[in-house]
C-alpha cells in the first residue's frame, strides 16, 4: 500500500518529525530565552554544532547517551561563554560575534572529527525507547509520537517549566525586563548583565542539548555540518512563538515534520525530486515569516547592548 | 620671486606633511586590523598542536603553495576575482545597515544560471559580447533572487539576517534541483551543466593562467569605494546605516533605497559567479557550493569598507585558501583551517572594536 495516506508515511512522517524536531525544541528555547532578555543569538547554530560534537565525544567516550547529552550541554555552555564575554559584557556586536561562533564552530568540530575519527567512523551507544503506555498504543500515530528516548519527553517538560519560570517568577520578570526596559531593570536593582549572563548561559546549554540529541538520538554518529542550518530555523521558529514558549512543542514538531519529509516520501516509495523536498523547511519558514512574522512581537532592546554609562 | 618660493615650498611641505599624517593614519588602522589576525594565527596555531601537527610547517606551507610557488600564486589571484566582487558587495550592503548574509545563495543562484547559458551562447556570439551578457545575466539573477528578503524587508519589516541565510539553504536545493532536472549535460554520469569550452572562457593575462576577471573584480571594488564615499547617492546609502529615522526624515525614498542596496549587494554577488565560472570552472554540479560569502563579511568588516584594506585581506584570504589546501593534505586533516581561522578573526575582531572604545574613551 503505498501513497500519502499509507500507514507506513504516516508513522515515519510522525516519528521522523519527533526526532528531528526535539533539537529544534530545545535550541528554540534557548534563542527564546535569549531574545527575551535582550540578546540575538545568532550563534545558535554554531552552539549545536558545538554540543553535537561535544556530545559525541562524550556518548564515545563515557559509553553512555545520557553522559553524551550533559558533555553535548556542557560543550553548548562553554561557546555561549564567547557570546557572554563578548556581547554581554564588552557590547560587542551580536550577529557578528554570532556568525563568528557558527563559522567558528564549523571549523574546529569538522577538524577535530576529520583529525580523529575521520578513519573509524565511530557510532554512539545505541539509544532505547521508552514507549509511554496506553498512549503508544494508540493506532498509525500512537508509537510515532509516544515511543521515544526520554530525553525527547524532557523536552517537553523543559518547554513547559521554562514557560513557568517566565510567567510566574522573578527572575522571569527580570529576563522581560532585560530585553524590554534594561535602563529601568538596572534602575530596580536588577543587573542587566548578569540577567542577559545567565540567559546566554542557558541558551547554550539548550542548544548543546538540542545539537547533541541530533547525534545521540537522531543519527547515532557526528559528521561534519550535522545540524545543517537547523540553528537558524530555531531562532525563527522562536521569533514566531513570541515569548509564548509552549507553542514551541506544536512548531518544532511541524518543521521537525518537513525536514523528515525525504525520508518519509521514500519509505513510502513516492518520487519527488529531493531537492525540493529539503527545500520544504526553509521556504515553510520564509512563508510563516511573511504570514505570521508581520506582528511578530521583538524585545525592545534586542540586538542592544546595555551599557551602564550611556542612558 | 623668493617670497613666491617659499610660498610653494610651504605648501609643498603642508602637502607632504599632510600626506604623512594619512599614511600614519592607514598604518596605525592596519595596525589595528593586524592584532585580530595574528590572534587568529595563534589560537589556529595551538589547535594544530594539539592535533599533533607542526603549525610552523603548515603556516609555512600555506606561504609557500599560496604566495611563492608560481602555480600557487596563479591560483589565489584567480580566486580572489570573485571574492573581490563578493566583497564589492557587502561594502554597498554593510554601510547601508543591511545585513546580507545570503551572498552564497544569490551567488549560486547567478551562476546556474550562467552555467546553462554560458554553452547556449557560445557558438552565436564572439568574446566581448558574450561575456557581457553572461555577467549582465548573472548579476541580474542574483539581483532578481535578492527582491525576496528586500521586498520581505520593506514592505513587512521581516528581518533580512534571518531572510537571507533561508534563502542561501534554498537557492542551493533549489539550484541543484534545476541542474539534476533541466540543465544537466545528457553525456556525463554525474548530474552537471554542459561544460563551456575552454577556448570560449575569459581571455587570459601576463601569459599566465590568471584571467580578466581579476581586473573587474579590482575595478569593482575600487567603484564601490569611491561611490559610497564621494557620490550623493553613496551618502544617501550611509545615512540610511548610520540612522535609518533620520532618513525618512530627509525625506528618502527608504522603500526604493532598500530595493536597490539588496539588488546591487547581491548583483555583485551574482558576477562573482558569472566571472568564475566563464573564467575557470566553465560548468557547474549540481551539489556545487563554495561557501565563501560568509567568510567575506568579516574581512570586510576589518578591512572597514575601504577599497585597499578590502584588496589586502581578500589577498591574504585567498593566499590562506590556497595554501591551506595543500598545507591541510600535507598535515592529514581535512581542509576547514580557513573557516576556523574565519571564525577566530572575527572574535579577535569584535575584541580589537572593544579596546579601541575603551581606549578613546580614556582620552
Amino acid at each position: 500500500m503505498n501513497g500519502l495516506f499509507s500507514e507506513v508515511f504516516i508513522s515515519s512522517l510522525v516519528s521522523g518529525g519527533v526526532i528531528a524536531g526535539i533539537p529544534l525544541i530545545y535550541a528554540g528555547l534557548g534563542e527564546a530565552i535569549s531574545e527575551r532578555a535582550g540578546v540575538l543569538n545568532v550563534g545558535l547554530e554554531g552552539m549545536m554544532l558545538g554540543g553535537a560534537y561535544g556530545g559525541f565525544v562524550g556518548a564515545l567516550h563515557f559509553h553512555s547517551t545520557w553522559f553524551g547529552l550533559l558533555s553535548g550541554g556542557l560543550t553548548g555552555m562553554i561557546i555561549s561563554l564567547f557570546m557572554v564575554v563578548l556581547c554581554v559584557r564588552l557590547n560587542s556586536n551580536q550577529i557578528v560575534v554570532g556568525i563568528a561562533i557558527t563559522l567558528g564552530a564549523e571549523g574546529v568540530t569538522a577538524l577535530l572529527h576529520g583529525a580523529i575519527y575521520a578513519d573509524t567512523y565511530p557510532r554512539v551507544p545505541v539509544v532505547h525507547p521508552y514507549a509511554i503506555p496506553f498512549l503508544s498504543n494508540i493506532p498509525i500515530i500512537g508509537p510515532g509520537f509516544f515511543n521515544h528516548h526520554i530525553s525527547a519527553y524532557l523536552a517537553v517538560v523543559v518547554v513547559f517549566f521554562v514557560s513557568w519560570v517566565l510567567k510566574s517568577t522573578g527572575i522571569g520578570l527580570s529576563i522581560k525586563a532585560a530585553g524590554d526596559q534594561p535602563h529601568a531593570l538596572e534602575a530596580a536593582g536588577g543587573g542587566v548583565h548578569r540577567i542577559r549572563t545567565i540567559s546566554v548561559l542557558s541558551t547554550g546549554l539548550l542548544a548543546g542539548l538540542g545539537g547533541s540529541f541530533i547525534v545521540l538520538v537522531g543519527a547515532g554518529l557526528f559528521v561534519p555540518f550535522i545540524t545543517n542550518g537547523k540553528g537558524f530555523l530555531a531562532i525563527v521558529l522562536a521569533m514566531l512563538v513570541r515569548g509564548r514558549v509552549r507553542w514551541l512543542i506544536v512548531a518544532g514538531v511541524l518543521f521537525g515534520m518537513s525536514l523528515s519529509l525525504t525520508t518519509a516520501l521514500q519509505l513510502a516509495g513516492i518520487d519527488v525530486p529531493i531537492d525540493l523536498v529539503l527545500m520544504l523547511p526553509f521556504v515553510l519558514i520564509i512563508v510563516v515569516l511573511f504570514a505570521f512574522g508581520r506582528r511578530s512581537y521583538l524585545p525592545a532592546a534586542l540586538a542592544l547592548p546595555y551599557d551602564r554609562e550611556q542612558r | 620671486m623668493s617670497a613666491l618660493h617659499d610660498e610653494t615650498t610651504v605648501v609643498a611641505a603642508e602637502r607632504v606633511s599632510a600626506i604623512e599624517g594619512r599614511l600614519t593614519r592607514i598604518g596605525r588602522s592596519m595596525a589595528t586590523a593586524m592584532i585580530p589576525v595574528i590572534g587568529a594565527f595563534v589560537i589556529g596555531g595551538l589547535l594544530l598542536a594539539v592535533l599533533g601537527r607542526n603549525p610552523f610547517s603548515f603556516y609555512g606551507n600555506v606561504i609557500h603553495h599560496g604566495l611563492i610557488g608560481s602555480l600557487g600564486r596563479q591560483e589565489t589571484l584567480i580566486r580572489m576575482a570573485p571574492l573581490l566582487l563578493i566583497a564589492a558587495g557587502l561594502m554597498i550592503a554593510f554601510p547601508a545597515g543591511i545585513w546580507n548574509l545570503g551572498t552564497d545563495g544569490q551567488y549560486v543562484m547567478g551562476g546556474v544560471i550562467v552555467a546553462d547559458l554560458g554553452p547556449e551562447l557560445a557558438p552565436h556570439f564572439s568574446g566581448f559580447v558574450l561575456f557581457t551578457t553572461l555577467f549582465v545575466v548573472g548579476f541580474a539573477v542574483a539581483a532578481i533572487w535578492s527582491l525576496i528578503p528586500a521586498i520581505l524587508k520593506a514592505w513587512y519589516g521581516i528581518n533580512e539576517i534571518i531572510s537571507t541565510l533561508m534563502l542561501t539553504f534554498i537557492g542551493l536545493r533549489f539550484s541543484a534541483f534545476l541542474v539534476k532536472e533541466y540543465f544537466y549535460d545528457r553525456e556525463t554520469t554525474v548530474p552537471q551543466t554542459r561544460v563551456l569550452a575552454v577556448a570560449d572562457r575569459l581571455p587570459r593575462m601576463f601569459s599566465s593562467r590568471v584571467h580578466i576577471g581579476l581586473v573587474v573584480g579590482f575595478v569593482a571594488v575600487i567603484a564601490v569605494h569611491f561611490m559610497m564615499r564621494n557620490t550623493a547617492f553613496g551618502l544617501r546609502l550611509r545615512i540610511v546605516g548610520m540612522n535609518p529615522k533620520a532618513a525618512i526624515h530627509a525625506g528618502m525614498n527608504m522603500k526604493a533605497l532598500t530595493l536597490a542596496i539588496f539588488t546591487l549587494s547581491a548583483g555583485f554577488a551574482g558576477l562573482a559567479a558569472a566571472v568564475n565560472i566563464a573564467g575557470v570552472d566553465g560548468v557547474v554540479r549540481a551539489e556545487w557550493n563554495p561557501a565563501v560569502g560568509l567568510l567575506v563579511v568579516p574581512l570586510v568588516f576589518l578591512a572597514r569598507f575601504h577599497a585597499a584594506s578590502v584588496i589586502a585581506f581578500i589577498a591574504a584570504f585567498a593566499v590562506f585558501q590556497v595554501g591551506g589546501e595543500s598545507a591541510s593534505r600535507k598535515a592529514d586533516i581535512p581542509n576547514f583551517m580557513v573557516l576556523f581561522m574565519v571564525g577566530l578573526l572575527l572574535v579577535f575582531m569584535a575584541l580589537g572594536e572593544y579596546m579601541q572604545l575603551r581606549s578613546s574613551r580614556k582620552h
